[in-house]
């Protein structure tokens, strides 16, 4: 019986394929299987096929659209991404250099945290009003608390023999947090800046939908929004196609760029 | 920071590089104060290395930390040409047991050469032109270029002793380093490290708990006996028996060895009863790592 099993491990399977083929199988497969039931069912109300909704993306494309709204959304998504993220390296910061930093870090991401972004829109309408500094409070809100967790998280598990070897050849202070700290979190780090990202996208995605005033200047949600209430269909799975899209190339480009040029070629990937 | 290379010290007079004056020890734990050390005193002369030895938990690695700057004393003094301890600096570069302690993401080259940048305040490129030199010189000249991840255990020591070395300080404070080591590594590295010791003429402090250890490496050997870490006594290393297999080396490790265990070992020397006692040793040395 051991010997059978030998030789079907040791025997060459018909056919492998690389991770990237099989993504791409599996994906063709998925819309293979879109296609037909969206025929199948044949109610492009309720589901357009992926042939409609390429056809609805490329008009969307062509006449403007999209790429407006893809602008506004990811001009508002990098402000409330980027202060999120000086935000986060403040307070981790203090949390690392000091034991009141760290009680204010861990209380606050004890109290915010859990509570959804969506759920300070009202406020964030009524401080700020209709427009996009009540976005960017809210994708701050999303990015900061689930971030300032991974890196401190990240500084926390840096080993103590680490520490005490950057101290003794003299780093103290920012200079601590920056030539040892930061870069020896970094994989906790990087995962937290995955984590903001996504959250980000969602949190901001849900509130255009949520306020619909501003439609000159709305984003993605908004046009997913808008064109549910006029059952335009096929555009609304061509904006969610959207989502999906830039939610890939970030993940595929930036991230595992970012991931393969540091903690990879450092040896730190957890 | 006010300090020179031990190349530059007066030979003579002056305070010595490194002076432990009645130094206590303690920390809190959950069941009480403990008391690590106790009223510890010893110099260290320019150019001298003095071995710490002792069982696991005799404090000789909690005074190297305090000496290093990591910790606090209770009481007493310790001064390094005179001047009091208060905080970690790089005129007491540390070589630590573990193996983390190179900063992962430089390389060889690159640990070496941010040190020297830290502590000595060099440029880039002189930096890194020493510590390629450096890395040569303990034998990491092909892996200048290789991050910590892809070297052996016993490189990354390699490389923490050249980073440590390339900083000049004014006392070398070495933990351990060969602890982690298989057999064969750590006399290879004990030797290259005596070595470069000779060479460089560097003032160190050696904690070990071996033996054999603290005689190649150390001109001079205190013994630690444990709760509280006291010095129980010392021995000074002449030239002669800092060889392994020589007479001189054989019952200077003897006559420590009964200082640490008792007259329970055998009086004469032979090659089977020294295989024996170390056997013994090596038992007791267990028992008090676990």
């Amino acid at each position: 019986m051991s010997e059978s099993t030998l030789s079907t491990s040791a025997r060459p399977a018909p056919f492998t394929l690389g991770p990237r083929a099989r993504r791409l199988v599996i994906l063709v497969a998925l819309a293979l299987i879109w296609e037909f039931y969206a025929r199948w069912l044949g109610n492009s109300l309720l589901l357009p096929s992926l042939l409609e909704t390429l056809v609805a993306l490329w008009e969307n494309l062509r006449n403007g659209e999209l790429p407006e709204r893809v602008r506004a959304s990811l001009g508002i998504l990098l402000t409330g991404y980027g202060i999120g993220i000086g935000v986060a390296a403040i307070i981790t910061a203090l949390a690392a250099l000091s034991r009141w930093g760290e009680s204010l870090l861990g209380l606050l991401t004890a109290m915010f945290n859990p509570l959804p972004a969506i759920a300070l829109l009202p406020v964030a309408l009524l401080w700020f009003g209709v427009g996009a500094s009540s976005l960017v409070f809210v994708i701050v809100h999303s990015v900061l608390w689930p971030l300032a967790l991974a890196c401190h998280a990240g500084f926390r598990a840096v080993p103590p023999t680490l520490r005490m070897a950057g101290r003794n050849i003299g780093l103290t202070g920012p200079s601590y947090v920056v030539g040892l700290l930061i870069p020896a979190a970094l994989p906790s780090i990087l995962s937290g800046l995955r984590l903001g990202w996504a959250f980000a996208w969602r949190t901001l995605i849900a509130a255009e939908m949520v306020f619909g005033a501003s439609a000159r200047e709305g984003g993605l949600g908004w046009f997913i929004f808008v064109n549910r209430s006029q059952l335009e269909t096929a555009n609304v799975f061509a904006g969610l196609l959207t989502v999906i899209l830039i939610g890939l190339a970030v993940e595929s480009f930036v991230f595992a760029t970012l991931n393969r040029l540091t903690v990879q070629r450092w040896g730190q990937e957890a | 920071m006010g300090w020179l290379p031990p190349q530059n010290q007066p030979a003579a007079g002056g305070p010595p590089p490194l002076a432990v004056e009645h130094v206590t020890l303690r920390y809190q734990t959950d069941a009480g104060t403990v008391t690590a050390v106790e009223d510890v005193s010893f110099n260290i002369g320019a150019g001298e290395r003095l071995a710490l030895l002792g069982p696991s938990g005799c404090g000789k690695s909690t005074l190297l930390r305090a000496v290093a700057g990591f910790l606090k004393t209770s009481s007493g003094e310790i001064r390094l040409h005179g001047a009091p301890v208060r905080a970690p600096g790089p005129d007491r570069m540390v070589v630590f047991q573990e193996f983390d302690q190179l900063l992962p993401w430089r390389t060889v080259a690159g640990n070496i050469a941010f040190a020297l940048r830290r502590a000595r305040g060099l440029g880039r490129a002189e930096s890194f032109e020493r510590a390629r030199d450096w890395a040569g010189r303990v034998g990491l000249g092909g892996f200048a270029d290789a991050y910590p991840h892809t070297l052996s255990g016993g490189m990354k020591q390699r490389c923490a002793i050249a980073r440590a070395f390339a900083v000049q300080p004014a006392i070398l404070l070495m933990d351990e380093p060969f602890a982690a080591l298989d057999a064969l590594s750590r006399r290879r590295m004990q030797d290259e490290l005596l070595g470069l010791c000779e060479e460089t003429g560097a003032t160190c402090l050696f904690v070990t708990h071996a033996i054999d250890e603290a005689l190649h490496v150390g001109t001079r050997v205190l013994v630690m006996t444990p709760h509280p870490g006291r010095i129980g006594a010392e021995y000074s290393v002449p030239d002669a028996a800092r060889q392994r297999g020589t007479p001189e080396f054989g019952r200077l490790e003897m006559e420590i060895q009964q200082r640490i265990f008792g007259a329970a070992l055998p009086e004469t020397k032979t090659a089977a009863s020294l295989a024996a006692s170390t056997d013994a040793h090596h038992r007791v040395k267990v028992t008090h790592n676990v």
